[in-house]
């Protein structure tokens, strides 16, 4: 069950509408029950501190982590700075650029656009998780090294993650769709072309 | 970024008390995005994911011999790949596909994606006046680099372009929106939505700020299997539309009983061009007509410094996605006779 001590509910936020409602006492003058209730919610909501953190726990590479934080703090910058995930990388921070790709739930997600309070329940994995035992490598991994799909690398977290979800979609049957399919995740070094053949090495062993 | 509540909504009655002071939040790739930007600082963010829990309705998608009914919080991504969706309304599969990125769409709710905001410029860089953004500051567009902006739906206070793709499908797929609010559930055609910019360029839809959308209803039709989505952009992929063209055509031995013609990356507001579907009716769908058509449709263009090679593109768009759906082949009948796709 998702915590809700800190981050609270609509719920908890109503409770406390009632209670800043009696302590200023001005239901009475209002027009209408159903105006009193937004007012009164309202007055509550400006009560809370909208800097207040909140107690959640995100599920990292099969790992549970107890985290107070920011509303404002994106996925991607939690998993760099408060887990030391630094595997996931920030390219442009406006969902553009697809640096930052991780799978959620074993889809593929711009970590930068989703806040990490809203992680919560869902699984995440970051390019440190991707392997199925330590010191090996996912086929797309290898796939990567065999077809020298990179130069500087900065891409590649997010490239290699985005390309198992494009073959466990079935978005990877011919290089036209491979393109397609991976035009969110932008090479400033063009390895393109590597990056398909890559995909292509990797489909083919990932069906296997 | 500026600081905000955060709660989370388990019940449409909950989202909707919180809904008159509180931004609601699904994929929040739109969202999170122009907070980012400072372009909107919501007090108070309500996130509504977990209402698919209480009402399963609010996540599904549902075919039948009346029609389709896309939950609001389907993602763009599970409308994209259903089968029946691609086979019987492919305009709509289509306009899906073609947006964004994938990564994008497997976050972005239906709902939300409906209601994206502009990405004029200068209404996204929050330093430049912009009446959208700042009512009364003035438009920084229309005499600074307006290539990318409308030439439909335009005013003197904005011309700012709808950005979306799936609204021009749903508009010729004639298309209701579900809104739930406190006064209980209203269907609105998908052609009300959206306003005009006109002197208040900030008011971007008639939706009351109670109000919520639960689902996209689209009507079962004989012939929404002749549809099509043209888009144009300055690359091949993962980039908003210069022009766009979605049509559905009602063909009768070659000639046209009906169409519908809706216009992207052009207008202000997803744009229904009736004035060229008119010109169509009784007509053999051929090149010809299909270039009147065009005419007709951007009839009442207007330009500015940069945009005006979007009326030819425009028009170009408009007669290729004409063109192509009139040499489109029905599906197989299982697929048009009502059977659920799941």
């Amino acid at each position: 069950m998702p915590d809700r001590s800190q981050s609270g509910t609509v719920n908890r936020r109503h409770f406390l509408a009632a209670v800043g409602g009696a302590a200023a006492g001005g239901a009475a003058t209002l027009p209408s029950p159903g105006d009193a209730a937004t007012a009164l919610a309202a007055e509550a909501a400006e009560a809370r501190d909208p800097r207040a953190l909140h107690t959640v726990t995100l599920t990292v590479n099969g790992q549970d982590h107890r985290l107070s934080l920011d509303a404002r703090a994106s996925l991607l910058d939690t998993l760099r700075d408060r887990l030391g995930l630094t595997g996931t990388k920030k390219g442009c921070d406006h969902g553009q650029c697809g640096a930052c790709t991780v799978l959620v739930d074993g889809r593929r997600e711009l970590s930068c656009l989703r806040l990490a309070v809203m992680a919560q329940g869902h699984q995440v994995t970051t390019i440190e998780g991707l392997a199925p035992a330590p010191d090996t490598l996912h086929p797309m991994q290898q796939a990567f090294i065999d077809q020298d799909a990179f130069q500087c690398g900065y891409c590649t977290p997010g490239q290699i993650l985005s390309a198992v979800a494009c073959v466990k979609e079935g978005h990877a049957g011919d290089d036209d769709q491979i393109r397609e399919y991976m035009s969110g995740n932008v090479c400033r070094c063009a390895a393109y072309p590597n990056i398909i053949a890559a995909i292509r090495q990797a489909k083919t062993e990932m069906e296997a | 970024m500026q600081p905000f509540l955060f709660d989370r909504a388990d019940s449409v009655t909950e989202a909707l008390r919180a809904a008159p002071d509180a931004t609601v939040v699904a994929g929040g790739t739109n969202l999170v995005d122009y907070m980012r930007l400072g372009v909107v600082s919501p007090k108070h963010l309500v996130d509504i994911n977990g209402l698919s829990q209480e009402t399963a309705a609010l996540g599904r998608i549902t075919l039948d011999h009346q029609g389709l009914r896309l939950g609001a919080l389907v993602r763009m991504a599970e409308a994209e790949d259903h089968p029946g969706i691609r086979a019987r309304y492919p305009v709509l599969a289509d306009s899906l596909a073609l947006a964004a990125s994938r990564q994008i769409r497997t976050m972005a709710s239906l709902g939300g994606n409906l209601l994206q905001r502009t990405r004029c410029e200068y209404f996204r860089e929050a330093s430049w006046p912009c009446n959208k953004r700042r009512p009364g500051s003035g438009c920084a567009a229309l005499d600074g680099l307006n290539r990318q902006h409308a030439v439909l739906g335009t005013s003197d206070a904005c011309i700012a372009t709808y950005p979306g793709d799936m609204a021009q499908a749903l508009l010729v797929l004639d298309a209701q929106v579900e809104l739930t609010g406190p006064r209980g559930v209203r269907l609105v055609p998908v052609a009300k939505v959206h306003r005009q910019p006109g002197t208040t360029p900030y008011l971007e839809t008639t939706l009351a700020p109670d109000e919520l959308i639960t689902a996209l209803v689209v009507p079962a039709s004989p012939w929404s299997w002749r549809s099509r989505y043209v888009k144009v952009r300055d690359r091949r992929s993962y980039a908003f539309a210069l022009a766009s063209a979605a049509v559905a055509l009602d063909l009768e031995s070659g000639r046209v009983k009906q169409a519908r013609i809706a216009l992207g990356g052009v207008a202000t507001v997803p744009w229904r061009a009736e004035a060229a579907e008119a010109a169509l009716v009784g007509k053999p769908l051929d090149e010809g007509a299909a270039r009147v058509a065009a005419d007709a449709a951007f009839a009442g263009a207007r330009t500015r410094a940069h945009n005006a090679f979007k009326v030819p593109l425009g028009q170009e768009v408009l007669v290729q996605a004409l063109l192509q759906a009139g040499a489109l082949q029905p599906p197989p009948p299982t697929s048009r006779n009502g059977v659920t796709h799941a």
